[in-house]
């Protein structure tokens, strides 16, 4: 059950598709052009016909887990259910057809639509003003730091260090990085949360920020947030809010209220615009009042129910996005927020929350759970238990992709071994999360009577495990000059 | 569930919420049914004009092009768009191998040797090549030569002033120069003289980076061809809806000796114990996830559904497929711009160079005609005066396979009015 590529199935007898012709009178580009700037041969596209493409994009298909398929509990990524009215209104053509450079008169329902998201994803984190500009989540933190950056250098300030907790997402030190910051690592306390003597520790005049998620990567409500903020602005640093688990909390509370300066969001987590199999998504960043002035170019202003693009901010930062950000996720996650409203997103962090501390409650039996619960709306477990039998984490995880549930994220955060992060969210009824929790207990159990056969898993899927060491040894082989076979691309056989 | 979880409410779930941090209710609207919902999405789609694409003459970056239907048959699978980044290859082929279709298509059409699995548009691919140079070089100043979008130049400083590396303009490198930033054709529509600049790079030892019009490709000799270090460019055109100016999807494709450099996801071919070929994301410890702070960037999500569009409409066309709408779009422009340029006061801004189906004119009272365009039902050129001081009365039209004569001589009927 595998396909060949597009490639491998191209066929030169194949016509080209029909499409519009010029006048054959009218001088083409070899007439015009010196031939020197030409392009001699032809580039090595497949040549297939409409219908051989539509049958090998559906057995593509075929070969993958998604959440329209599969239980998909990966934890920090939110892989909830994306509602189809949110795609039928993304694909409206008075919004799909828009040319980012139209007159501003002509695309106000466009402007009113990206005001309105502001002003209500404003009022979910608690923050002044908000920037659609960033179209993804790490992009979104590094525009905070940026501005963030950029605030301080403002008044004078030279601070050089960001603080990273040993649980954060990767993306955070390198993020801090690409703004030329030093990342400084603080650690996790024995009750998996921030150890406040060792942040103490760390704050300096150089200390530009603190990044932190909250509730963080093990799914735990940091209880002391309110010193942590203290101690941060004591030391004249700001504190950043990573949004990768906003989905814990809507209505419950606001990163705003617990002292953060600036927040991002991802709209692909929390608001249910598709992850595409890895983006597009969005990564809005909602910041504080002193931030405001460094926003980048343009916001959008409405006076009198009139809307126009802002583009005269002389503190911004710039531009860190062609025209205004991923537009059509932020039509897909407005258009969420109206479904659900205020009532209805509390309720979903609410099941959120129930849905992780009941399957936690479940699996609790059959793998460790390093620190002590309630959790939020994720939890880490742990497979340490079973290291006698020779299994690990990442066997658990084929195992489950061979029994139809793709797999929690693996060995992450680091600070635990054998890591098992699983995010069930809210849009996953009691059955699934019983039929997840009962697969792990087969597992588990599979691990102790014969763990060989968990080393064998997946054995029903396309493929069974891949071996990615020898990939890399070929692809190293090929960057060395040592070999012409890519591995990275199809290359046609010589 | 609270009695599975042996708790007697939500409340004590949330337990380590400090009291005071608690809110009563989201200053939000009350949720609305599907119907509802729609009724007031639809309402809002409403107030924007859509402009027809066969009379739609603005570029700058986002073009009218047609887009087979195939493309969103295929992106609206939900198997595509509700998948996630693949970190378990096993169960996730489908998106792994179109992703690695889509490096290769890339790879061929720049005639590189590696293309990543995708970016976000076209001006942070141009910051991210940049970072890649003064990574390679270790030097701190990127040239920028020509007209390069006004956007991409944007984010190429927002970029590069964290990172303190300098933006200069001009088509003199240095050897302080990490990469010589060209594009090609440029935001005006004009055909650069990429060579000569790539050997101008080269011989201070900077990289050459080329921002590259895919559709182009199909005429023009490809980045590697003529040296280029880095390609990279926006994909849009490549079977994407202008949707106000995104989602699109950057690319980026480099040789050889820079792939350990290259930002966000690849995905390379790997077999399995039985021998069976498998595709699985490669050089991870070149990302964040594993390098943190010592990664090449922050990438972690990317746009991999664009990239989908994208390979969907490449494939749809083949390469006799391409060359014909670039051929196509060829002609009508320069048709087009005979025409224009007979016009009473009108006149080609560079009339000496070339282009291939955008082009500037400088034209008496540009604002103007554009107003008078508009109130026709036709999207007129893009009036560059906007960004660049110099260009005082030039405009930019675009002309692709979408604007058929008879939307020409509509055109020209109102601008003879």
């Amino acid at each position: 059950m595998s396909e060949p590529l597009s490639f491998e199935l191209s066929r030169p007898s194949a016509q080209p598709p029909r499409l519009p012709e010029a006048d054959p009178a009218s001088p083409g580009p070899a007439d015009v052009l010196p031939a020197g700037m030409l392009r001699a041969r032809p580039p090595g596209l497949p040549r297939l016909s409409e219908p051989e493409i539509m049958r090998h994009y559906s057995r593509m298909a075929s070969l993958n887990y998604s959440i329209s398929e599969q239980f998909y509990p990966l934890g920090s990524c939110t892989m909830k259910y994306n509602p189809v009215a949110n795609e039928a209104a993304a694909a409206l053509p008075g919004f799909a057809g828009l040319h980012p450079y139209q007159d501003e008169d002509t695309v106000q329902g466009a402007l009113e639509l990206m005001w309105r998201l502001e002003r209500a994803l404003c009022a979910i984190v608690g923050v002044e003003r908000v920037t659609l500009q960033p179209a993804a989540g790490a992009h979104g933190e590094w525009t905070a730091l940026r501005m963030i950056q950029a605030y301080q250098h403002s008044r004078g300030e030279a601070r050089t260090e960001v603080l990273v907790p040993d649980s954060a997402h990767g993306t955070n030190p390198a993020s801090a990085a690409l703004n030329g910051f030093h990342v400084v690592e603080v650690k996790s306390g024995a009750d998996g949360r921030l150890h406040l003597a060792d942040l103490e520790s760390k704050l300096s005049p150089r200390t530009a920020a603190l990044m932190l998620t909250n509730p963080n990567t093990l799914g735990l409500f940091e209880r002391e947030i309110l010193d942590i903020a203290h101690l941060v602005h004591s030391a004249g640093a700001m504190l950043y809010y990573d949004g990768a688990n906003l989905n814990a909390f809507m209505g419950i509370c606001r990163p705003g209220d617990m002292g953060f300066d600036a927040v991002h969001m991802n709209l692909h987590k929390t608001f249910t615009t598709p992850h595409g199999g890895g983006g597009p998504g969005a990564g809005p960043v909602g910041v504080k009042a002193e931030l405001v002035p460094f926003l980048p170019a343009p916001t959008v202003e409405r006076t009198d129910g009139h809307l126009t693009l802002d583009f005269k901010r002389p503190r911004s930062i710039g531009r860190v996005r062609s025209f205004y950000g991923n537009f059509g996720m932020l039509v897909r996650a407005y258009t969420y927020i109206v479904a659900m409203g205020g009532d209805g997103l509390t309720q979903a962090s609410q099941d959120a929350v129930l849905s992780a501390n009941y399957l936690r409650k479940q699996m609790e039996g059959d793998l460790e759970m390093p620190h002590e619960g309630p959790c939020m709306h994720e939890f880490v477990a742990s497979a340490r238990n079973l290291s006698h039998e020779g299994v690990r984490a990442l066997d658990i995880a084929k195992a489950l992709l061979d029994r139809d549930f793709y797999a929690p994220t693996i060995y992450f955060p680091l600070v635990v071994p054998e890591a098992i992060m699983v995010e069930p969210t809210e849009t996953e009824s009691k059955a699934t999360l019983d039929a997840f929790a009962r697969a792990i207990k087969e597992i588990v159990a599979e691990a102790r009577s014969n763990p060989q056969s968990l080393h064998d898993e997946p054995k029903n899927l396309p493929v069974g495990r891949l071996d990615d060491v020898a990939a890399a040894r070929h692809i190293n082989s090929y960057l060395q000059g040592l070999s012409e076979d890519p591995v990275l691309r199809w290359k046609a056989p010589a | 569930m609270l009695d599975a979880i042996g708790v007697k409410s939500m409340d004590e779930l949330l337990v380590d919420i400090p009291r005071s941090l608690r809110i009563k209710e989201l200053e939000l609207p009350a949720g609305l049914s599907e119907f509802e919902t729609m009724a007031e999405i639809t309402a809002l789609a409403a107030r924007n004009r859509v402009y027809p694409d066969r009379l739609t003459f603005r570029g700058g970056g986002v073009y009218r092009r047609f887009v087979p239907a195939a493309v969103a048959a295929v992106t609206s699978k939900p198997e595509f768009y509700t998948a996630y980044t693949p970190y378990q290859p096993e169960a996730s082929q489908g998106t792994l191998q179109t992703i690695y279709e889509f490096q290769t298509m890339i790879a061929e059409l720049t005639s590189l040797d590696v293309a990543n699995a995708s970016l976000y548009d076209g001006a942070t691919a141009v910051a991210e090549a940049a970072m890649m140079a003064h990574i390679q070089t270790d030097r701190t100043e990127v040239l920028v030569a020509g007209y390069l979008h006004p956007e991409y130049l944007e984010v190429l400083r927002a970029f590069s002033e964290g990172r303190g590396i300098k933006v200069r303009k001009g088509s003199e490198p240095s050897q302080k120069t990490a990469a010589v930033i060209f594009q090609q054709p440029d935001f005006l529509g004009l055909l650069t003289d990429a060579e000569a600049l790539t050997e101008a790079a080269h011989r201070v030892g900077a990289l050459a980076i080329a921002c590259v019009d895919p559709i182009s490709l199909a005429i023009l000799k490809p980045p590697g061809e003529y040296g280029a270090d880095i390609a990279i460019g926006e994909g849009q055109q490549l079977g994407l809806q202008p949707s106000y100016g995104g989602p699109h999807v950057g690319f980026i494709a480099c040789r050889r000796e820079l792939v350990r450099r290259l930002p966000g996801r690849l995905v390379g071919a790997a077999h399995d114990a039985a021998g069976r070929r498998g595709f699985v994301l490669a050089l991870a410890a070149r990302e964040q996830h594993i390098r943190r702070e010592k990664a090449t960037s922050n990438i972690c999500t990317n746009h991999s559904l664009c990239a989908l569009a994208a390979s969907v409409y490449m494939t749809y066309m083949g390469p006799e497929g391409l060359r014909q709408i670039a051929e196509v779009s060829f002609k009508r422009a320069h048709s087009l711009a005979d025409r224009l340029a007979a016009l009473p006061g009108w006149e080609l801004a560079f009339p000496d160079r070339q282009f291939l189906n955008e082009f500037p004119l400088r034209v008496p009272k540009a604002p103007a005609v554009i107003r008078k365009l508009a109130r026709k039902g036709i999207l007129g050129p893009l009036d560059v005066h906007r960004w660049f001081r110099e260009l005082k009365g030039v405009v930019t039209f675009t002309c692709t396979e979408v604007n058929d004569p008879g939307a020409m001589d509509e055109l020209l009927a109102v601008l003879e009015s």
